[in-house]
């Protein structure tokens, strides 16, 4: 009989313990897990980049259900641990559940804390934890418009950002003077609340909580200077406390957390204690990095290895938010015997200070640029004596830094923190293993599986390894690579790769055949690399661009019929009125961008119904350029300066039909009361008396953005034309699915403009923007009318 | 159960699904691009999205309303999601296509 190990908490710590247990001695225990929340093993880390819409909450499942079969683990989900009786090494579940063990391992995490304030109980307050928690947070900001979150820790200002990308009005109530108070110094701190600032949240500083309003559900706080705020939502975040309700029903010694000794035993025989429930010489952690060293210790002894004593661990931060980098390690307090060295650099708005104490770095806060937060943190690990480093080192040149290249570090350079893995480590697996993108290294060592920041790292060392062959990037497109899109379109180039088929092939997509990310992504940037040689492949299209109809909630489509700039005719609309009559469309409704929309139409309805209406498709459901929205400007209003109606029809006649990373919308209005809101289209026109302003990088979308004036000029010729260049350097250099808005952030507003306004490169762009779509632009609906084929393949409903 | 005839091989585009209706009930036809057939009920359990219209993937076909990812040998949407959909046995034989019903 194999011995019985029981492991309590199906959490991060726990199961990387009884991973490791495995990787010792697979056939040592006959192995239960015993969890309280209804899914398999997750990245909680990851909860956040969840909460951001960066991640689904699949992508984050580490360990699937699968991997328990395969390891013969018996999972007990969703049926908490309610009783331990250590006398007898029974644990009893909920449900009611006896389960005996030889050896028991408690890894119950721990517990957002609930500030003890009237109101605390009532709906709309939360913590975050768990994936209940943020499928709860996720769904309230669609309901709700404003949140606050309690705390401007880690955890809340990741908990903050994720809000306010869903559209939320965000507030962050702090206690401190400054955010993240015990990972920062009050400079760092001051920055990272001023670029948040910049992305739209807002904070209230050293301000206390007194109480939560509401009656039925919050509606606001109360601070104890008397003040007060409306909000629809609260989230805590002020930390955690560490789960030892269980332990506490036995006599195992408890303070803070489970006391656990230098091998996580507790005081009662055969019971260990890993992860934020543990507490060791006094210390508790709520970061991964030691919770995983613990495990490592716990396996050794529980496989009989020679085990290391567990001495504590070196704990670092670093922040899952985009555009404020910052890292944080050690003891960044200036006590005595403590010194620091600072640099500020205003240019690029970056900042580092390192703690020194007797030559050896103790402490290290980077803000701003963090290539080299990995390097001071080794330094600070090993205890190195820096007297052989220049302490302040400004303006050094290119490729002085020796740091930044991983085939100089030794082997015993940590390269994940969070795991604890070496550079010498993930070299033996690249070559053992033959492994060969950043994927496989995270799934043979771990390395960079948790807050996924060292990715970049792991593929310098992979491209290293490789001999430079494989340029593995940070963050693949989706789960099936690694590559990014650049390097994708790279190497669509590079190796003149004309058929997505060959880009799975050659790429070494994962998935042979993709998924329904990177196919339409994939078939794209094809069509925009190769207009003549790739034919455009309708199996990778959504349905939406493969039928040429928007599919509605219920299953059926909607069919918009262009009128350019939004201008009609009592001829269209009889037209309109005899179709949706005949087929009995149940609803009819003018968009959101001067359209008539009939919605709820069947597919096999949809060619018929084309054909009868004989009038072009709008493209409203297409990642293409959309219609264009016109004000009546000079033609009747008694404002108007220019011709809003004339312009608008010219530039959808010009460009419609032509696809786009995403939807390209633009509106015209003829003077600066802008009454079709120029100012949150992708292409933006105010007319003025003399000449029209141009903006761009407006969207109305999921995420608000006011578009930035590009230009002034004379002639509607050079509208026309300036959108001609924008739309194909959008083309060229836009992720798929990439909004303008962000591709002008992440392009810089500068370099746009100034491409947009050189007039030769804004020829050149349109010459090859011609060039791409030559036999590329008919109306689709009108293909499907005339061809027979595709009717019968796509629009038809077998019957029998 | 019994074989009906749905239609030839070359009426099915590979990678796009069909939607056939045999005695009222819907089931989805796929082509994959090794030409084998699948068929599973077209309606998605989570929200009834017509999978026929979903993007196909090796032996798997994504919802196009919400991605669930639903394997087309046995009709079983794939973690974290949960349920599944019936799976029709299918039977290709002189470029006809048969789903057993
Ligand atoms: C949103 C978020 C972001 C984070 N970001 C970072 C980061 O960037 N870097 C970092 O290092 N750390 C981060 N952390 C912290 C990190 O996730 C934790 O340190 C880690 O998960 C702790 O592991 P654990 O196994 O101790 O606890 P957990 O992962 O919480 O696992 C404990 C499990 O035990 C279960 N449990 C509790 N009681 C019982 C019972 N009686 N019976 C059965 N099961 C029980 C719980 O439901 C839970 O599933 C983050 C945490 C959150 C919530
Ligand atoms: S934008 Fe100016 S010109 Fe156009 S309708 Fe409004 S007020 Fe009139
Ligand atoms: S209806 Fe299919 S995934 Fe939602």
């Amino acid at each position: 009989m194999k011995e019985k190990l029981v492991l309590i908490g199906n959490g991060m710590a726990g199961v990387r313990t009884i991973e490791e247990i495995l990787d010792r001695d697979p056939e040592r225990y006959q192995i239960t897990i015993i969890g309280e929340e209804k899914y398999p093993n997750y990245n909680r880390i990851m909860l956040s980049n969840v909460l951001q819409k960066k991640m689904s909450v699949s992508e984050i499942i580490t360990n699937p259900i699968e991997w328990y079969e395969e390891n013969q683990i018996k999972l007990i989900n969703h049926d908490p641990a309610v009783k331990m009786d250590t006398d007898n090494k029974k644990i009893i579940t909920q449900s009611g559940k006896e389960i005996f063990y030889d050896k028991c391992i408690l890894a119950t995490g721990s517990r957002a804390f609930i500030l003890p304030i009237e109101g605390a109980q009532l709906p709309g307050v939360v913590g975050f934890r768990t994936i209940d928690d943020t499928e709860n947070m996720l769904e309230a900001s669609q309901k709700y418009q404003k949140a606050v979150v309690i705390g401007g820790g880690l955890l809340g200002l990741e908990a903050a950002k994720g809000l306010l990308d869903q559209g939320m009005d965000v507030t962050v109530i702090h206690l401190e003077k400054w955010l993240m108070e015990t990972q920062l110094d009050e400079k760092a701190g001051k920055m990272l609340q001023a670029d948040l600032e910049k992305q739209g949240l807002k904070f209230l500083m050293e301000k206390a909580t007194q109480k939560i309003l509401g009656e039925t559900r919050v509606t606001g706080l109360a601070f104890s200077d008397g003040t007060t705020i409306e909000t629809d939502m609260v989230v805590m975040s002020i930390g955690i406390r560490s789960e030892t309700t269980l332990a506490r029903t036995t006599t195992i010694e408890v303070n803070r957390g489970i006391v656990v000794d230098d091998f996580m035993k507790t005081t009662v025989p055969d019971v260990f204690a890993v992860g934020e429930c543990a507490e060791h010489n006094g210390n508790v952690y709520g970061l991964v990095a030691p919770l995983f060293e613990q495990g490592k210790v716990l396996a050794d002894v529980l496989t009989g290895k020679e085990a290391k004593p567990y001495q504590g661990s070196t704990t670092f931060t670093s922040l899952k938010v985009s555009g404020c980098d910052l890292y944080s390690a050690g003891n960044i307090r200036e006590t005595e015997g403590i010194n620091s060295i600072e640099a500020f650099d205003g240019i690029n708005y970056t900042y580092k200070k390192i703690f020194v104490r007797e030559n050896q770095v103790v402490g290290v806060v980077l803000y701003g640029d963090t290539s080299e937060g990995n390097r001071y943190y080794n330094i600070l690990k090993k205890n190195e004596s820096i007297e052989e480093y220049t302490p302040v080192s400004l303006l050094h040149m290119v490729g002085e830094e020796a740091s930044a290249d991983v085939s100089e570090w030794p082997d015993d350079e940590v390269i994940c923190g969070c795991n604890g893995i070496d550079k010498g480590t993930i070299m033996t697996a690249i070559n053992e293993k033959d492994l060969t993108s950043v994927a496989d290294v995270t799934k043979h060592t771990k390395a960079g599986g948790s807050c996924g920041k060292c990715k970049s790292v792991i593929g310098d060392v992979l491209a290293y390894a490789l001999g430079g062959e494989v340029v593995s990037a940070p963050t693949g497109i989706c789960g099936c690579t690694d590559l990014s899109r650049d390097q994708i379109v790279t190497q669509i180039y590079a190796k003149k790769l004309t058929s997505s088929d060959e880009v799975y092939r050659e790429l070494n997509f994962t998935n042979p055949e993709g998924c329904p990310k990177c196919r339409p992504a994939v078939n794209f940037y094809l069509n925009v690399a190769w207009p003549k040689e790739h034919a455009d492949e309708k199996e990778s299209r959504y349905v939406n661009e493969r039928l040429y109809a928007n599919i509605q909630n219920d299953g059926t489509f909607s069919v918009i019929p262009r009128m350019r700039g939004g201008k009609t005719n009592p001829q269209q609309l009889l037209l309109i009125a005899k179709v949706a009559e005949k087929y009995d469309v149940p609803m009819v409704k003018v968009t959101g961008s001067q359209r008539i929309g009939l919605y709820g139409v069947k597919k096999e309805d949809l060619p018929k119904i084309w054909e009868e209406l004989d009038m072009k498709s709008a493209g409203a459901y297409a990642k293409a350029v959309r219609s264009v929205k016109t004000c009546v400007g000079a033609n009747f209003c008694r404002f108007g300066t220019q011709d809003s109606m004339g312009l608008g029809i010219k530039l959808e006649q010009r460009y419609e039909f032509i696809d786009t990373p995403h939807k390209f919308k633009m509106g015209v209005s003829a003077c600066p009361r802008s009454c079709v809101e120029s100012g949150v289209k992708d292409f933006g026109i105010i007319g003025v008396d003399n000449g029209f302003q141009i903006y761009v990088g407006g969207n109305g979308g999921t995420e608000i953005k006011e578009a930035v004036l590009l230009t002034t000029v004379e002639t509607e010729q050079e509208v026309i034309d300036i959108c001609g260049a924008m739309l194909q350097y959008y083309r060229e250099t836009g992720i798929y699915a990439e909004r303008t808005a962000p591709w002008i952030e992440r392009m810089g507003f500068d370099v746009v403009k100034e491409v947009l306004l050189d007039p030769e490169k804004r020829q050149e762009l349109l010459s090859a923007l011609d060039e791409a779509v030559i036999g590329r632009r008919g109306n689709p609906w009108d293909e499907v009318v005339e061809d027979n084929n595709t009717r019968q393949e796509l629009y038809t409903v077998g019957r029998v | 159960m019994e074989k009906i005839f749905v239609g030839q091989l070359d009426e099915l585009a590979p990678r796009m699904g069909k939607e056939v209706i045999v005695w009222g009930q819907k089931i989805a036809v796929f082509r994959l691009s090794d030409d084998r057939v699948k068929a599973i009920e077209n309606i998605c359990p989570h929200k009834q999205g017509p999978l026929a219209e979903g993007t196909v993937s090796g032996e798997y076909v994504f919802c196009p309303l919400h991605d669930y990812k639903i394997n087309l040998n046995d009709g079983q949407v794939q973690e974290p999601d949960e349920g599944c959909v019936r799976a029709y046995e299918t039977i290709v034989e002189n470029d006809l296509v048969y789903v057993m019903v």
